[in-house]
């Protein structure tokens, strides 16, 4: 053996290896710049709304369900209004009041807070339950796979709204079982997710290398595993999300989920809803804050599938 | 065939395996209550001597097994016990609004799975072009809606503005056919929108699939035209993932109706089932929870069953 | 088949051909201003690397480009069609009527919904070439011609129910059923075993000449091109490095990058003295099974310390899963496993560290070897960490050494991940991280048959120096007999899970053999033009066409 054969060799594989990729923030932003519209759009109503659900008791003056007019006040009453410090000022209802006299924009603001704090929650437990016992079932396989599996066929086999509401029936309707109920049905479909693409990266010789290693069960699935499954994960976050919030804003709306007084679009919907049959669209405002939000998501996740895998037609 | 026949009964046999699952569940859920039916019913004016006859009367003396085998043999009967709300016989309850719902899904059904498939395939066949990223956007955002939202703009613009239909669906079970179909269009249509946008992505996405496939290349370089791809290459092989985006969407449908039933005061069972749980009337809860998710597995197994017996490989074994 | 370059009139131009594809929303030019030339009844072969641009050529020659391709420029004429201006229409005419295809992988390239004769059919049915009825005597006939088992029947078959070897021939069948005056062969027999690809060579050889068709043979493999084309086209990154006719460019080929092609099968390793009488690995009569499925049967071989055995087989030979039972991912239903001496537990996990370590495994494909998220310091200091306990700066010290022992500089590449390499560097980090944790045996599970042939050869000579500077054994599963030649000092011979003959290289290749190890040997083509003419008249002689057409 020559040297010179070395050097084709190496030449050889030298041949158009890819560059290095960048990365960092600047790259992020360059991406973001080239994304379609609709993700841009989403972008800025996700933003939107995490700023009005943080800053909710800043931007009214009114605490959550405060009574300030009459009920049902057409949008731009003028009210005279007392703070905690006793000065008096007018203040314009932009929305008029609801079924009970309250201020409509105030429960719009609150409302976002409440619902959408709830739904992410719910979505972070769902996760936690999900994620770990799909991941858990692909890698371990076996009698745990079976198990927790056929437990998930089971209870997917069941529509999840018609399960939630039974289960509400008889846990009854407080924040905390609507969180845990709604949480344990969407696990399901978190560990359905979880398992199917951890189960593509189990296959791969990596993991049979670091099985064969002698790695255990933690550096295998956070070492090797999650951060390839990171991408359907993050997209299946976005999505759960939205799941979970229409799940929750109809529980509501039914007058199963979140309770007077607290504001929430759901009830906002219900509570308000004879205005629609005179033609006042002020029951719309909640129902639009609940589409506008989960379309601003949908979108957002959409490109992120395009962006990371290219599989925008296998969704 | 032999192999076909054993897979369908698999199928079949694991289907029935988890609705007898789904039963227990249901039916163990009322043990899971603090308290239990009597004191529920009673409440505040409960005695021990009427909780012990009131237990008695509705069995609660007996073991848990009994019980549920007393429940299941009652529902096979079509007997789902008394309501705790009125004392009613469930099944006289349940009876017109099970029509009314089978109905209400079923037009729904008519109008949005020829639309979903025939826009699916469209957005398909013309990929990345206007009409497809239009519908893309359009979908995405119609999936987000919740039902409700869409029920309230149709009632507002179709029912107040423009005074088209009923805003209330006041179906009974003499209304004739006609008059029925017209009252159920709003929520109907309500159910297209929010099942449409599902059906035809699921479509769209299986169809680009297939197109994908080498067989489909073979053929264009066999100099085939364009229909008979799609006709003689494509389609025979579509059946299974189009029967499953369809199946799949009716039982999507059986669980949407609850929300659009109570928008529109549809006399249907999810109406009832909702009435039920405010109420917290357990046996009724039950018995519609049974319904819908024996309604649900039962579709979805044929979604499976069809899947199998349209798979070529599976028809015609080695 | 004559070597005098053009037969008849010109059937095919190409001129300055340049064909784009999209990747990230941009266009980059795949093929970059190719001339071509084609003569009726000539076969041209074109050869060249992956990502060469050779089947997008092939398939522009019918005025197709895939989805996600345009043909920028250039112009493709077939018989005095200008297939760049021609209308969909003009062209759909052409497909399938004068020009035909026949895909790299039959199986999925047959409507699994229909069966071989209907597809057969449909193309003089629709073409309005001939009736149904002829057609489909004719199938019959071809698939005769095209020594297919069962030629009035099979053709009633689905696609699955039929094998792989026999679907290649079935298309081939398909393709000649409007007597087409051009076939684009892509890549028809690289899925297949070597013993099966030699007979689908022949019949399609035996068939393009019968009927005097013009072809264009697409192929990586040189020894396959050689037998099958008047004319080689070598390609490289798009552009045309060389053309010939067949015997000129093997005997005498001019540019660099041919010559070093032309090469790469040089390559033979010195023998190693024996060192050691005691194996450092034995495995001694082995039984394993898949649930009820038994897949190895009473294997026994030994490996020497320093030394290569090579296992030989076709797919199904159970060759990888001997190698499972001895990494003890298939704990063996009989038998054991010994290194030095001292039998391994069956199972890895009740292996010790130690154990583990003394046994280190390299893999087919490099791209699924490597954690795509882990940086390259990561994935070979894990080992090193791991096994040998060194952090901090004596574990980077250790990294740059090894990526300077697999020849990559370390500064270079110790901070990239494995997406910014190519195969055969990442084959090389593969390499490296076997070799991190100081092993005394290698497992090579067919580390180059995923490689390029140039590429593959450097990776080989890496394996046989590292052998040498560190006394390393190997076993190397391979199915490419080439291979077995160049880097074995033994030789196991696998078929259906049993061992069929073992012995020194040498021994090995040459005669007398088992009679499966003959089939083996003599199915490996080679550079010689004539050698597919000869071998088979050989074997019609012998009678051995008949015990093997079967497959």
């Amino acid at each position: 053996m020559s040297d010179q054969d070395n050097i084709t060799a190496q030449t050889a594989d030298a041949v158009a290896p890819p560059p290095p990729r960048k990365r960092g923030v600047r790259d992020a932003l360059r991406a973001l710049a080239k994304a379609p519209l609709s993700a841009k759009f989403g972008l800025v109503v996700i933003v939107f709304y995490v700023f009005v659900a943080v800053f909710a008791p800043v931007l009214t003056p009114f605490g959550e369900s405060e009574i300030v007019a009459a009920e049902y006040e057409l949008w731009g009453t003028e009210v005279e209004h007392t703070d905690a410090e006793g000065r008096t000022q007018t203040v314009t209802l932009m929305f008029g009041t609801d079924n009970l006299g309250r201020d409509m924009l105030t429960r719009l603001l609150y409302g976002a807070r409440n619902t959408i704090g709830i739904a992410f929650v719910t979505t972070c437990i769902a996760f936690l339950l999900g994620g770990v016992g799909g991941i858990l079932a692909a890698t371990v396989g076996g009698w745990t796979d079976q198990i927790l599996s056929r437990i998930v066929d089971i209870l997917m086999a069941i529509p999840a709204l018609i399960f939630a509401l039974l289960l509400l029936t008889i846990f009854g309707t407080s924040v905390l079982s609507l969180v845990l109920v709604i949480a344990v049905l969407d696990s399901t479909r978190v560990f359905r997710l979880a398992r199917a693409v951890s189960l593509n990266v189990v296959v791969m010789d990596f993991v049979e290398a670091a099985r064969l290693r002698g790695e255990g069960l933690s550096w295998i699935t956070l070492r090797e595993i999650l951060p390839n499954i990171m991408p359907p994960l993050v997209a299946e976050f976005g999505l759960r999300f939205c799941f979970v919030f229409l799940t929750i804003a109809s529980l509501s709306f039914l007058g199963l989920g979140l309770q007077p007084p607290t504001a929430d679009w759901g009830s906002m919907v219900r509570d308000n809803a004879t205005l629609i049959t005179y033609g006042d669209i002020t029951p719309l405002l909640p129902a639009g804050a609940i589409a506008l939000l989960t379309v601003g998501v949908n979108f957002v996740v959409d490109w992120f599938l395009h962006k990371t895998s290219g599989l925008r037609d296998e969704q | 065939m032999h192999n076909i026949v054993k897979l369908v009964a698999q199928r079949m046999a694991l289907g029935l395996l988890v609705l007898f699952i789904v039963s227990l569940i249901i039916a163990a859920g009322v043990d899971a209550l603090p308290g239990d039916l009597c004191q529920e019913m009673q409440g505040q004016s409960a005695t021990a001597e009427t909780l012990e006859a009131c237990r008695k009367e509705i069995g609660l003396d007996k073991a848990l097994p009994l019980r549920y085998a007393d429940w299941l043999g009652g529902i096979l009967k079509g007997d789902f016990g008394v309501s705790l709300a009125n004392g009613r016989q469930i099944s006289e309850l349940i009876g017109s609004r099970l029509g009314n719902t089978f109905f209400l899904a079923g037009l729904a059904a008519i109008i949005s799975v020829p639309l979903a498939l025939a826009l699916g395939i469209l957005a398909a066949l013309y990929r990345n072009g206007i009409y497809d990223r239009g519908v893309n956007v359009v979908t995405l955002s119609s999936i987000s809606f919740p039902e409700f939202f869409i029920a309230y703009i149709l009632i507002l613009w179709l029912s107040v503005n423009w005074g088209w239909f009923p805003s209330l669906s006041n179906v009974g079970g003499d209304t004739p056919l006609a008059e029925r179909a017209y009252k159920s269009l709003l929520p109907a249509l309500t159910l297209t929108l929010v099942v449409v946008a599902h059906m035809m992505r699921m479509t769209r996405a299986s169809i680009i699939n297939l197109l994908a496939s080498p067989y489909i290349e073979m053929a264009s370089l066999k100099g085939m035209t364009k229909s008979r791809i799609i006709l003689k290459h494509a389609l025979p092989n579509a059946w299974a993932p189009i029967v499953n985006v369809v199946v799949l969407n009716l039982a999507y449908l059986i669980v949407g109706v609850v929300v659009v039933e109570v928008v529109f005061v549809y006399p249907g069972l999810g109406e009832l089932m909702v009435d039920s749980v405010r109420k917290r009337d357990i046996p009724v809860v039950q018995a519609c929870a049974s319904i819908f998710a024996a309604t649900y597995i039962i579709l979805n197994m044929t979604a499976d069953i069809l899947s199998i017996v349209t798979n070529p490989r599976l028809l015609h074994p080695k | 088949m004559s070597s005098d370059g053009g037969k008849g009139d010109l059937l095919l131009t190409m001129r300055g051909l340049r064909i784009e594809g999209q990747s990230d929303e941009e266009w980059h030019e795949i093929v970059k201003g190719v001339d071509l030339d084609l003569h009726r009844g000539e076969v041209l072969g074109l050869i060249g690397e992956s990502g060469a641009g050779k089947s997008t050529i092939g398939l522009a020659a019918m005025g197709f480009a895939r989805p996600g391709c345009r043909i920028s420029a250039g112009e493709i004429v077939f018989d005095g069609v200008d297939l760049m201006k021609a209308s969909e229409s003009t062209k759909r005419k052409l497909r399938g009527v004068r020009i035909a295809y026949v895909a790299q992988s039959a199986a999925a390239s047959f409507n699994p919904a229909h069966r071989l004769i209907d597809q057969f059919s449909e193309g003089p049915v629709e073409h309005g070439v001939s009736g149904r009825a002829e057609a489909e005597s004719d199938a019959r006939e071809l698939y005769g011609k095209l020594l297919l088992p069962d030629p009035d029947r099979i053709g009633y078959r689905y696609p699955h129910q039929v094998s792989g070897g026999q679907l290649q021939r079935a298309m081939t069948a398909m393709a000649m059923a409007c007597r087409p005056d051009l076939i684009i062969f892509d890549e028809p027999t690289t899925a297949l075993d070597v013993t099966t690809q030699i007979e689908v060579l022949a019949t399609i050889k035996n068939i393009v000449e019968e009927f005097d068709t013009a072809a264009i043979y697409i192929t990586h493999d040189l020894a396959v091109v050689a037998q099958m084309a008047d004319r080689i086209k070598v390609l490289r990154f798009g552009e045309t490095v060389e053309e010939a006719d067949t015997a000129t460019m093997m005997t005498s080929p001019q540019q660099e990058y041919t010559k070093t092609l032309w090469a790469v099968r040089s390559f033979k390793k010195e023998p190693i003295p024996a060192k050691s009488k005691e194996p450092l690995v034995s495995v001694k009569n082995v039984t394993a099974a898949y649930g009820a499925v038994p897949v190895l049967h009473d294997v026994s071989f030994d490996i020497y310390r320093g030394k290569t055995v090579a296992v030989v087989g076709e797919s199904g030979s159970g060759k990888s899963t001997t190698a499972r039972v001895i990494t003890g991912l298939l704990p063996p239903r009989e038998g054991q496993v010994l290194v030095n001496g001292e039998p391994l537990p069956g199972d890895y996990r009740h292996r010790t560290k130690a154990q583990l370590r003394h046994a280190q495994m390299i893999y087919q494909m490099a791209d699924t070897a490597v954690n795509p998220k882990q940086r390259i310091r990561e994935i070979i200091g894990r080992p090193v960490s791991f096994y040998l306990g060194l952090s901090g700066r004596r574990l980077e010290e250790r990294i740059r050494e090894l990526l300077s022992l697999i020849e990559l500089e370390p500064d270079k590449f110790i901070d990239r991940f494995p997406g910014e390499l190519s195969g055969g560097q990442k084959q090389r980090i593969c390499i490296a991280r076997a070799l991190a944790a100081e092993p005394e045996f290698i497992i090579c599970d067919e580390v180059t048959s995923a490689l390029d042939q140039i590429v593959a050869e450097g990776i080989l000579r890496l394996l046989d120096r590292l052998q040498r500077e560190l006394d390393l054994a190997y076993m190397f599963i391979t199915h490419d007999l080439a291979t077995v030649r160049a880097i074995s000092d033994e030789v196991v011979v696998m078929l259906k899970g049993r061992i069929v003959e073992q012995g020194p290289r040498e021994e090995m290749f040459t005669p007398p053999h088992h009679e499966y190890t003959d089939l083996l040997l003599s199915s490996v083509p080679e550079m010689d033009p004539h050698w597919l003419d000869d071998l088979m008249e050989r074997r019609r002689r012998d009678g051995m066409m008949a015990s093997t057409s079967t497959s």
